[in-house]
């Protein structure tokens, strides 16, 4: 089995074109002759670059679930929500179904990235040879659930908009939204950095090597 | 059908030599199974048909009303640009900007973009920029949240069931209707034909 950066050969991240590098030590880059992107045999500093992005999201997802996210007040009331007390109300009032999709787009997918992106880290930091397939399909299912956390801003947005509109009483949005929107974003953009080919990288490199 | 020819995967870099993929089949990869080609016949086309649709259904949001909301017989409408506009009254202009990226600039970008590159070359030509456009269209897309926005949505109309009559508006449908409507228009874009037709000229290696 040969890799293409064994090749000097990259597929452009953009458009897909397959193409000679040119060579030079380090990381070579160059300019997709087709669609005009940089390309380079992996991505930039991927690691790094989603090692600090997934420290960010793990600061910002405590005060994102401790801090309420929006302030219902009605009748001279205030009463703060949290993620978790959204969860449970919309349990108790509304119906268990969609309280079950909310809690797993709002509390379970959050986690399930964060750690999931840190067991990818890990391992390829190890240069670990442990079940590259169903780390790579690990991968891609993080990357198509991240959008789905947005579910709870989107719905301070629109109890805010109705509830501003028909007088009914007042939804503010509080603290707790802006650091759950940043952890929603800091985890789509990280998962986005990472580098699924470095799982495959490691493993021709157990094999001894004969220079 | 796409003759045979070198492919690296995506995801994990295995260097191949794809065989020849029949109309309507894919070609995965032996190692990781990420799909590498997918051949759809009539792409342009058929993507462009469902580009339009697209159109007329998202301005069709963006100019009905979202909900209204029935109290004691007075009604009241949200569209959906007053979700991001009524957070940036309030001050919180973060969330306001991020709401208003993903459920108005982006869906529009999403669809913009689509068309741009889709429409000429289902006339059978190459339009402007076209390259630049397909790109720019790979890069808003997980950012265009249209099905996200209808999920959080219903949640809301069910939160808000105990203190008024919400009535669905023509918006919510229209949107409702965009959702599998965008979805397809993804399915039928056959993005290594797109970049083959935007750029007939490159060599393979």
């Amino acid at each position: 089995m040969t890799m293409a950066i064994e090749r000097h050969l990259a597929t452009c991240h953009a458009c897909g074109l397959l193409q000679r590098l040119p060579a030079g030590p380090g990381h070579p880059r160059a300019a997709c002759p087709r669609c005009g992107a940089d390309v380079h045999a992996r991505k930039t500093n991927s690691l790094q670059r989603t090692w600090a992005l997934v420290v960010a999201s793990v600061l910002l997802f405590l005060p994102a679930n401790l801090l309420p996210i929006m302030e219902v007040t009605t009748l001279g009331t205030p009463q703060a929500d949290t993620i978790m007390s959204g969860v449970v109300h919309l349990l108790e009032h509304g119906s268990w179904p969609l309280a079950l999709v909310v809690f797993f787009a709002s509390v379970v997918v959050p986690l399930f990235k964060i750690l999931a992106l840190l067991l990818l880290l890990i391992t390829v930091q190890r240069q670990s040879a442990w079940r590259p397939v169903e780390r790579t399909r690990l991968y891609r299912l993080t990357e198509l659930l991240g959008r789905w956390s947005m579910v709870d801003i989107f719905v301070v947005t629109v109890l805010a908009a109705l509830v501003q509109a028909g007088a009914l009483a007042e939804v503010r949005a509080q603290a707790g939204a802006v650091f759950f929107g940043a952890v929603v974003v800091v985890t789509m953009i990280a998962a986005e950095s990472f580098d699924p080919r470095l799982i495959w990288d490691r493993l021709g490199k157990e094999t001894p090597r004969h220079e | 059908m796409r003759g045979s020819h070198l492919i690296a995967c995506h995801d994990c870099d295995l260097l191949q030599q794809v065989p020849t993929v029949p109309a309507g089949g894919a070609a995965r990869c032996g190692r990781c199974d990420a799909v590498l080609t997918r051949v759809i016949p009539r792409t342009f086309e058929r993507t462009a048909a469902l580009g339009l649709a697209a159109l007329i259904l998202l301005i069709v949001a963006n100019v009905f009303p979202l909900l209204t909301l029935e109290i004691q017989g007075r009604l009241t409408h949200m569209s959906i640009v007053a979700g991001a506009w009524n957070l940036w009254l309030q001050g919180a202009d973060w969330l306001a900007g991020l709401v208003f990226v993903t459920t108005l600039i982006a869906p529009a970008l999403h669809v913009g973009l689509l068309l741009w590159v889709v429409l000429p070359l289902a006339g059978g030509r190459r339009g402007p920029a076209g390259a630049r456009a397909f790109r720019w269209l790979q890069s808003i897309r997980p950012w265009s949240m249209a099905e996200v926005f209808m999920l959080g949505v219903l949640v809301s109309m069910v939160k808000l069931a105990d203190l008024a009559v919400i009535v669905p508006g023509i918006a919510l449908w229209a949107f409702a209707a965009l959702i599998p409507v965008l979805a397809a228009s993804m399915v039928t874009l056959d993005a290594e034909e797109t970049w083959r037709t935007l750029a007939p000229e490159v060599p393979e290696p």
